[in-house]
């Protein structure tokens, strides 16, 4: 399956919807829409991960690469996801430690308003 | 002992097919249903690694992928002939430490925490990777 990408905004948070698989075929995809969004002012993005079927290391550096780039404007990059073969990739790496994961879009709306 | 070989291009598009290759002979080679997301994932990060690698060194050649089962184990190597550097990191500890280089050698991070079984074997002359997870039928 094929990556499809779309995001809007809610509040001062953008939501990016991910469906599909993210490898080093699509990644640059994703590479190119974070860092559109970033330099378009959208500092605080939220990645709704739960249509990816597929997650690989590519991927994931992605995802660190928008996080430092907004972080360099005290923004973030947080993620949906409650795929358990998803999350996997993300604790093997360590990467449960960097990113802000969250079981809804609803909680981590929630979560980002408190810290307001 | 039964073998699948398949080589490829170093091309981003050919890694899903070969990690549906590997998926599909993981399965008829009697994986347990639970483990063939980690094939997948695994051998797709070898694949990844290999083309990134042959991009960077030597785009002509092609990546060769031999898939077999052997005594109850289904083992996958991934065979490349670009030049390797060392390939071990430490585990991420926080935003900093996640530098470009850091995140070229995720793949083999990766493959290490999924596979039942790794075998790194890099040289100047290329890498191979070799994996293996239980299987319980003949090809």
């Amino acid at each position: 399956m094929d990556l499809k990408l779309d995001h809007h905004n809610e509040d001062r948070l953008t939501i990016v919807e991910v469906e599909g698989e993210i490898d080093v075929y699509t990644a640059p995809r994703l590479r190119e829409l974070l860092i559109d969004l970033v330099n378009k002012g959208n500092f605080h993005l939220l990645v709704n991960m739960e249509k990816v079927d597929f997650l690989d290391s590519t991927g994931l550096g992605v995802l660190v690469g928008g996080l430092k780039r907004v972080r360099a404007h005290d923004g973030s990059l947080e993620l949906v996801c409650t795929q358990e073969r998803i999350l996997k990739i993300f604790r093997i790496t360590g990467l449960t430690k960097v990113f802000g994961i969250y079981a809804s879009v609803d909680e981590a709306k929630e979560a980002h308003g408190k810290d307001k | 002992m039964a073998t699948v070989e398949l080589t490829f291009s170093a091309l981003p598009a050919h890694v899903r097919t070969a990690r549906l290759v590997a998926t599909a002979i993981a399965r008829r080679t009697g994986v347990e249903e639970s483990l063939l997301d980690e094939v997948r994932l695994a051998v797709g990060e070898a694949c990844s690694r290999a083309v990134e690698a042959h991009r960077a060194h030597c785009p002509g050649e092609p990546i060769r992928i031999e898939l077999r089962d052997d005594s109850g184990r289904f083992e996958v190597t991934v065979s490349d002939h670009a030049p390797s550097d060392e390939i071990k990191q430490e585990q991420p500890l926080d935003l900093g430490m996640l530098s470009d280089s850091f995140m070229s050698n995720f793949g083999i991070a990766v493959i290490e925490g999924l596979a039942d079984d790794v075998e790194v074997f890099p040289s100047p002359k290329g890498t191979n990777i070799r994996m293996s997870w239980p299987a319980t039928n003949g090809a």
